[in-house]
């Protein structure tokens, strides 16, 4: 691997009595795009937050940019995340900004730009997404395309070396989907920026990611390029992909039993 | 704009609080802020000063002139010791004036009334109303009637 | 045996949470928003939708509050031929007690618990993590302006909740009942107090101001962040704060007239 940005090494948490990562190690090289890919539940989105260390691990490492973010102080990590953007599942955008402000926001909280270049960076991120024309409408009265077009505005508003996605495709249809395929690569492109996306949808995911690494069950099953993880043989990663209902990852969920022994079906 | 709208609201919002808060201390409490006038200190000593309490007021003919300062107790002849504030231009009660612990309405409160005596001499801070009458206790009158009764019958 | 323990691991819990309460209380008053300006904003948006939004329910509650006491006071100050107690007792009801506790308990039934929720809201659609994602610190941005537009709000609306309550005792008892003004006032104003009346009053309302808020805007940053629980969150601020109102109220009774 050429230059890793983020190394996660033997990384272990666990929520409660629920293990969810044991022992994961994966990088994510610098300026590429990254999908980390997983059924459901496998937990990506924790792996995010323990990039960010918005979450502890139980054990392990994290490095970004050869930091350990997790034994940074408080000022030192805040430090380290205005150098991340982050496009949250749901958007995230402050209800009580208008979309302009909402972009505005970052840049008043950390930057000492005057109100009038804040506002043309603005406009540019805006139109950069194509969404200057909705400047001055609320989060409320933007569609769920847009919402995400907005925070994606939002999460680059610093210019970061890192932006993380959060299942940017969830619940958008074919032409949103399109549309931020489109813009994550060419964001990538133009800014050099590193970008790491969590995902379930295979199709999009391999279309833009450079590197591959695939979750399930707590650990990496598979890592590689795109055409390395469609060559695997692997039968959960075939599984995965294919979208087979049965196979190593069962269909059925786990049983107890009265006495609480967990049952293979 | 609406940010303007809502700095308005909040700004009458303070002041209404603080408005009411005026309100409740001038006209509800009584407070007055120009009260800092003049007085000088007399005393009086009682028998019995049965529920009088400090700024219980001092009156003339009905007027208040003045209030209670503090009463402790005269550990020589004990007796109520009240000391009392008296408004600087009530300059002229004689020195033989006389003093009573007297009750506004059934159920009211205590508060000291001066009657006027005859002395040319007129007190001045630190002065002495000798001739008191204390507090009319209730246990008290009712023995004193019933006593009374009791000898009538004899 | 295993009652004790469990009795014992709920105690440990309780008093696990009362200190993470405390933390956080001092961490959102202690990292105060740096940019005055900004913070300032924040704070006049708060105090409009605490202060200004629960203003209608407090003075309709307050002038009908008065006008019913006027009504039983005087019905029962008559029997004793001294209807003009009746301000004083309008008064002292209101100043000592039923303005600070009435107005609390509708403050967190009004504003505690939407602060619940909207901060629970804010928790479910990311926007807390959001806030922390940006290396702003969602307590100085989001619970510090909250938190001190309560404890501004709730002491001013006692106060005019009090005044309001006065007004409508005074309608109804003078120009209603017909009780002599001057005796009315003259009453009132000789047994209540500035200092021992007045500010204590005053004070209880800034004490259940603190725990109100306090408890609001913990209900919401620790919710379980689904439909469901800031549903119960919300439920939790207006019994705990009302419980928390009217004990603290015993205690503060018993400490400023306790003595006579």
């Amino acid at each position: 691997m050429a230059d890793a940005y983020i190394e996660v090494q033997d990384l272990s948490f666990s929520r409660g009595d629920r293990v969810i990562y044991e022992n994961v190690s994966l990088t994510i090289p610098r300026g590429k795009i990254t999908a980390v890919m997983g059924p459901s539940g496998t937990g990506k989105t924790t792996l995010l937050r323990l990039i960010a260390a918005q979450l502890s691990p139980d054990s392990g490492l994290v490095l970004v940019d050869g930091k350990n973010v997790h034994m940074l102080s408080r000022s030192e990590l805040y430090k380290v995340r205005k150098k991340m953007g982050m496009l949250f599942q749901s958007g995230a955008l402050f209800s009580d900004m208008s979309v302009a402000e909402n972009i505005a926001f970052p840049m008043e909280e950390h930057t000492k730009l005057d109100a009038k270049a804040i506002n043309e960076k603005v406009l540019e991120k805006l139109h950069s997404v194509g969404l200057r024309g909705a400047a001055q409408l609320k989060p409320s009265e933007l569609s769920g395309g847009m919402a995400r077009r907005v925070a994606l505005a939002r999460a680059i508003a610093l210019d970061p070396e890192l932006v993380m996605y959060d299942e940017p495709f969830t619940g958008q249809d074919p032409i949103s989907k399109g549309v931020l395929v489109k813009l994550i690569r060419q964001l990538n492109e133009s800014a050099n920026m590193t970008s790491v996306l969590v995902s379930h949808d295979v199709e999009e995911s391999l279309s833009i990611a450079d590197h591959v690494c695939i979750l399930a069950g707590g650990r990496v099953i598979a890592e590689g390029s795109p055409e390395d993880i469609r060559m695997s043989d692997d039968a959960e990663v075939k599984q995965f992909l294919n979208g087979e209902p049965d196979g190593p990852v069962p269909f059925h969920y786990p049983e107890k039993d009265r006495a609480g022994v967990e049952v293979t079906v | 704009m609406r940010s303007k709208r809502t700095e308005l609201f909040v700004g009458s919002f303070i002041l209404l609080g603080i408005l009411a808060f005026v309100y409740l201390a001038v006209q509800v409490s009584g407070l007055a802020f120009t009260d800092k006038k003049d007085t000088y200190q007399i005393v009086a000593r009682f028998d019995d000063i049965g529920g009088l309490s400090n700024r219980a007021k001092v009156t003339i003919a009905g007027v208040t002139i003045g209030s209670v300062e503090s009463i402790t107790l005269d550990k020589e002849l004990y007796m109520g010791l009240v000391t009392m504030n008296i408004d600087s231009d009530v300059n002229n009660i004689p020195t033989d004036s006389s003093i009573a612990i007297l009750t506004s309405g059934l159920l009211g409160e205590k508060y000291l009334g001066l009657s006027i005596g005859a002395d040319d001499e007129m007190l001045t801070d630190g002065g002495e109303i000798f001739d008191t009458q204390s507090a009319l206790v209730l246990e008290t009158l009712i023995s004193q009637f019933l006593f009374k009764a009791g000898d009538s019958e004899k | 045996m295993k009652m004790v323990a469990l009795l014992g691991g709920a105690l440990l819990d309780w008093i696990e949470s009362v200190g993470r309460a405390g933390i956080f209380l001092a961490q959102s008053i202690f990292r105060l928003p740096v940019r005055f300006k900004e913070s300032i904003n924040l704070l006049i948006k708060q105090l409009y939708s605490v202060g200004v939004l629960s203003l209608v329910i407090v003075v309709v509650s307050g002038a009908f509050i008065g006008m019913v006491l006027a009504l039983q006071g005087y019905s029962i100050l008559a029997k004793f031929g001294s209807e003009e107690a009746v301000g004083q007792l309008l008064a002292l009801a209101l100043l000592r007690e039923l303005g600070p506790v009435v107005t609390a308990l509708l403050f967190a039934g009004r504003a505690g618990s939407s602060l619940t929720a909207e901060i629970g809201l804010m928790k479910a659609t990311e926007q807390l993590s959001s806030f922390e994602m940006m290396g702003v610190d969602p307590l100085r941005r989001v619970i510090a302006p909250r938190f001190i537009a309560g404890v501004i709000c709730l002491p001013l609306l006692s106060l005019i909740f009090s005044t309001t309550g006065i007004i409508g005792g005074l309608v109804v008892s003078v120009n209603w009942l017909g009780v002599h003004d001057g005796a009315f006032w003259s009453l009132m104003q000789q047994s209540v107090y500035f200092d021992t009346d007045i500010v204590n009053g005053f004070i209880k309302a800034v004490c259940f101001s603190i725990a109100v808020t306090w408890i609001a805007v913990y209900q919401g940053y620790e919710c379980v962040p689904t439909s469901e629980g800031i549903g119960k969150a919300t439920t939790r601020t207006v019994v705990l704060g009302s419980l928390a109102i009217l004990a603290l109220d015993f205690v503060l009774t018993a400490a400023m007239f306790g003595d006579f």
